[in-house]
């Protein structure tokens, strides 16, 4: 037991208890299929529109805002593409001290912070362990589609080991990307802040029911959230869904939380072989069976590793969201 | 029989690819940003393929500089691509580059600013801020192109000024230029030339790194190849070692310029068209130049005696031309898509020997020949 979280202000999500009112709404300009909008639609219904969004520059700021149109119904700006969490940290410090003095209004806006992958594990990975190291009471959402797919599906550190990106190409001499994906729930769990989690637009109530707690604790929390991009990986448009599911089922991305340091891990009793998931995406076409016999031994060790922590942290009794 | 060039039909972005890779570059380092990312696609491609050659994706334009740094310190030629966000996020350590002269190539495909801005349309905004973007007084090289070919040709001159004079150089392209697809040629080994650094011929313990001389540029070892090198961003005495003393900073300082400045001749590079009778001359540079290019000749069809300067070196500005034309012309017409950036610096240089005009467009849209053709016509 490191910390003692409080999670008294947490209030469940049922599927009988979904929000219908989202701050962002329909008609956007994202791509036919796109999970990661999809995946930041589930955040804000589970958000409510007492909030306030700094985002930073990426696929989600290009399809939310084209000119001369939003689709946002909440205040938001979209900052620059490396500051988004310093962004966040100023209007979180500014409404703390509005309500300390008494010149706030209602109830203190939740402040949300969404970042892309390169975002969050490459260019702002300063801002943001800044912001989570000062203990500002925001979140912070990850939309992780594994490459810069905004600019044209370039590498990114969060790009898994493998994959083929315009700057990853592989050849005789390469096999496209050469290094393992960044572990950026890991790092954000190494600041010991109240709340870190993993999520997956498949599992939707338990993605949403992740934000729930996210807001509901006071100090900063990190939600890292699987968002399938058909363009940049290269599968048909209807798959999104049915991959986001398939990465969990065959733990390539696995679902869990550390609450206050401990652990809690989704247990993935019978998964599947992690070729299911690599056979279907173009990205991972031109692997051999040698390479994804060496993807499986990792994905099992880093699961392995995964259990262990949880184990080790030995968690409270956990209620399963699905 | 003659032989024939290889042609090629490509983005003025791979064009500076195929420049840089003849100039001898063979450390990239970069960040994808619209609208420079084919430079570093292309050379995530062509690199690795290259003998002895490194290309790097860095986790922002701050590290892509620093790669770039440490790799030219380490006997590299060096280059990183990127656009106006980037290029902020790059500025100290071009400074830094200008201060332990360190050869590199910065190129800046200019989009519409500030801030994120217009990340697909074209801009010449960062103009200035090339020049003067980083802290401190520094000299600085900035060059342009309007072509595809020019984008090959001006990547190997900015390998070439970088490497002869120790400095960084940076190539200001615009997104119309970087963009636009067309033909160009490879030129054949014997029509360019390529400059490497020069390392010193004395043994080690003779060896003093920032040693004055006449040329001012001091000979440069690799790091790790046995001589001492102190490398730092303080300002330095000949040894390398940070120091206090106003004579040794004054010195020290005064050769950065003077390396430079007694090489203008060498470096303010223009082109001429049609300038020789002419009554009103366009002054223009990057994609604008081509727009101009076309206007003139419209107008010359009008009866209008009109000329184009384009400028190929932006900075050092060059001075000497500007004032030639300047002498011999009614009017000077400076277009540019920004409020007025470049035309600052000819109304300085005219001195009020004759008017001014400007075209300035910041609508994201491009100069049209017709829009300077109704400017040179009015005048």
């Amino acid at each position: 037991m490191l910390n003692e979280v409080d999670l008294s202000k947490y209030e469940k999500i049922t599927a009988k208890t979904i929000p219908t009112e989202k701050g962002i709404s329909s008609g956007h300009r994202a791509c036919q299929g796109c999970v990661e909008i999809l995946a930041m639609g589930m955040v804000m219904k589970a958000v409510g529109r007492n909030v306030i969004v700094a985002n930073a520059t990426g696929c989600m700021e290009i399809v939310t805002s084209p000119f001369p149109q939003t689709a946002w119904n909440v205040p938001w700006m979209h900052v620059a593409f490396e500051n988004t969490s310093a962004v966040a940290s100023g209007i979180e410090a500014a409404l703390k001290i509005r309500e300390k003095h008494g010149k706030l209004k209602g109830e203190r806006p939740k402040v949300l912070a969404f970042g892309g992958d390169g975002a969050t594990a490459d260019i702002g990975l300063q801002a943001l362990s800044g912001a989570l190291e000062r203990g500002h009471d925001f979140t912070y959402v990850c939309l992780d589609n594994e490459a810069y797919m905004n600019t044209g599906i370039q590498r990114s550190s969060s790009t898994p080991y493998g994959a083929m990106t315009t700057t990853s190409p592989p050849g005789s001499n390469s096999i496209g990307q050469s290094t393992w994906k960044k572990n950026v729930p890991a790092i954000a769990a190494a600041h010991n802040i109240p709340y870190v989690a993993t999520a997956s637009p498949g599992n939707y109530l338990d993605l949403m029911n992740k934000v729930r707690k996210a807001i509901a604790i006071d100090g900063p929390a990190y939600i890292h959230i699987y968002a399938v991009c058909p363009t940049g990986w290269g599968i048909k448009s209807e798959k999104g869904i049915e991959l986001s599911k398939l990465a969990v089922k065959t733990n390539v991305f696995p679902l869990y939380e550390v609450i206050g340091g401990k652990y809690i891990l989704k247990e993935n009793k019978n998964p599947k072989p992690v070729v299911d998931y690599l056979k279907i995406q173009r990205r991972f076409r031109h692997l051999s069976e040698t390479d994804v016999e060496y993807i499986q031994k990792r994905v099992d060790a880093e699961y392995a590793h995964l259990a262990a922590m949880a184990s080790c942290a030995a968690p409270e009794e956990e209620e399963n969201d699905e | 029989m003659k032989k024939k060039r290889t042609q090629l039909f490509a983005l003025g972005n791979e064009a500076v690819v195929e420049g840089a890779l003849l100039a001898g570059c063979t450390f990239f380092a970069g960040y994808p940003i619209t609208p420079s990312s084919e430079i570093m696609e292309v050379m995530a491609q062509r690199l690795p393929m290259e003998e002895d050659s490194v290309f790097i994706q860095m986790e922002d334009e701050i590290a892509s500089m620093g790669a770039i740094i440490g790799a030219s310190l380490a006997g590299r030629k060096v280059m990183t691509a990127t656009s106006g966000p980037g290029f902020s996020l790059m500025q100290e350590l071009i400074g830094y580059g200008c201060m332990v002269e360190a050869p590199m190539v910065i190129v800046n495909v200019m989009r519409g600013g500030p801030s994120t801005g217009l990340p697909t349309s074209p801009a010449q905004g960062d103009v200035q801020m090339a020049r003067w973007g980083t802290h401190g007084d520094h000299p600085i090289i900035v060059l342009s192109a309007s072509t595809v070919q020019q984008c090959l040709d001006m990547t190997i001159t900015a390998f070439n000024f970088a490497e002869k004079y120790r400095t960084p150089v940076i190539l200001l392209l615009d997104e119309v230029t970087a963009h636009t697809r067309e033909r160009f040629e490879l030129p054949f080994a014997e029509e360019y030339e390529v400059f490497s650094r020069i390392t010193p011929s004395v043994p080690p313990e003779w060896f003093h790194p920032f040693q004055d001389s006449l040329r001012g540029v001091p000979p440069m070892p690799p790091l790790g190849a046995g001589y001492r090198v102190h490398v730092t961003g303080l300002t330095h005495d000949e040894m390398g070692f940070p120091t206090q003393r106003p004579e040794e900073i004054e010195e020290a300082i005064s050769r950065l310029f003077r390396k430079i400045d007694q090489f203008y001749p060498d470096i303010m590079m223009v082109e001429e068209y049609k300038t020789e009778d002419a009554e009103v001359a366009v002054i223009a540079y990057g994609s604008v130049a081509r727009s101009a290019h076309h206007a003139v000749d419209r107008a010359r069809e009008e009866g209008v005696k009109a000329g184009l300067l384009e400028l190929k070196t932006l900075f050092p500005f060059p001075r000497p031309q500007v004032v030639k034309l300047a002498r011999r012309c009614k009017c000077l017409l400076v277009p540019e898509m920004n409020m007025g950036q470049m035309s600052r610096e000819v109304k300085r240089v005219n001195n009020g020997i004759t008017r001014v005009r400007t075209i300035n467009r910041v609508d994201g849209r491009i100069i049209t020949p017709t829009q300077i053709l109704k400017n040179l016509t009015q005048i």
